[in-house]
């Protein structure tokens, strides 16, 4: 990655610097639990991106599993008096 | 930017308690609406795709407008409820020739202006960014600071969202 450091031309526009891309991509590497642990220049940046499109598609695919398993429960759900305790516990832990 | 601890959780103005309100709600009108007994398979289906909108709209709401993500998915919900499959897919067409456009111009600007590394890596990064702009809402107008700064917000409140849901299910089938 410390090549990428070496030179990013300023013409009359001002541009996305490297280091402002490299400092990104790092903070989102550690949002991604594959590579969380890793060093930050042991992991391309393309690497990264890639992590991050399929951490987004399984988040996406849990949404849709959990979205179906909870149309399925509804019908036992008797929303109003339980919402207060569903918050509640909800937000306790 | 903090992970998420539980004193941030036990604000009543987290993300998290806004999201959880506005879902428990938007659950309780989906209740009321249809009698649960009679269920065809395309009534689940609907009762599914409603619940799945819900769920992403009340994220969306929670984040408001303060975020370019949630801006864009409010405004794909709303034009989506107005208008139907017809001129979503004639809009994806058109979205899909301006990709491959822009996605030429921007490996050939990325190309010139940072020729320090392998060139390798560099078209696998403008790949992988493209990729990344059609998962985040509204990701393909953005530029690449933008992008990589909304997917961070846009990967915490997902996990927040299936935080709530797991909970929520786990809930109700006990």
């Amino acid at each position: 990655m410390s090549s990428r450091r070496s030179s990013s031309r300023q013409s009359g526009v001002s541009r996305i610097t490297d280091d402002q891309i490299t400092d990104l991509v790092s903070k989102l590497q550690q949002l991604i639990p594959e590579l969380r642990g890793r060093r930050s220049d042991k992991v391309s940046a393309s690497k990264v991106l890639q992590e991050t499109c399929n951490y987004i598609r399984s988040l996406h695919r849990e949404v849709d599993d959990l979205s179906d398993r909870v149309s399925q429960l509804l019908a036992s759900m008797d929303t109003d008096s339980d919402q207060a305790a569903i918050i509640r516990s909800l937000l306790m832990q | 930017m903090s992970p998420m601890n539980n004193p941030q959780d036990l604000n009543p103005s987290s993300l998290k308690s806004r999201f959880t309100t506005r879902f428990l709600r938007a659950l309780t009108k989906i209740n009321g609406q249809k009698p649960i007994s009679s269920s065809s398979p395309r009534e689940m289906f609907q009762r599914y795709r409603r619940i799945k909108v819900a769920a992403d709209k009340s994220m969306a709401w929670s984040v408001r407008s303060r975020r370019t993500w949630s801006r864009a998915m409010l405004w794909k919900l709303r034009s989506r409820y107005s208008c139907r499959q017809a001129s979503s897919s004639r809009r994806s067409s058109v979205r899909t020739s301006t990709i491959i456009k822009s996605r030429q111009a921007k490996t050939s600007h990325e190309k010139e202006n940072k020729n320090t590394t392998t060139g390798q890596d560099e078209v696998g990064f403008v790949v992988q960014a493209d990729k990344l702009r059609k998962l985040v809402p509204g990701g393909e107008a953005m530029d690449l600071c933008n992008l990589l700064g909304e997917t961070a917000h846009y990967i915490k409140c997902l996990t927040t969202q299936v935080q709530v849901m797991r909970k929520i299910a786990h809930f109700y089938s006990l």
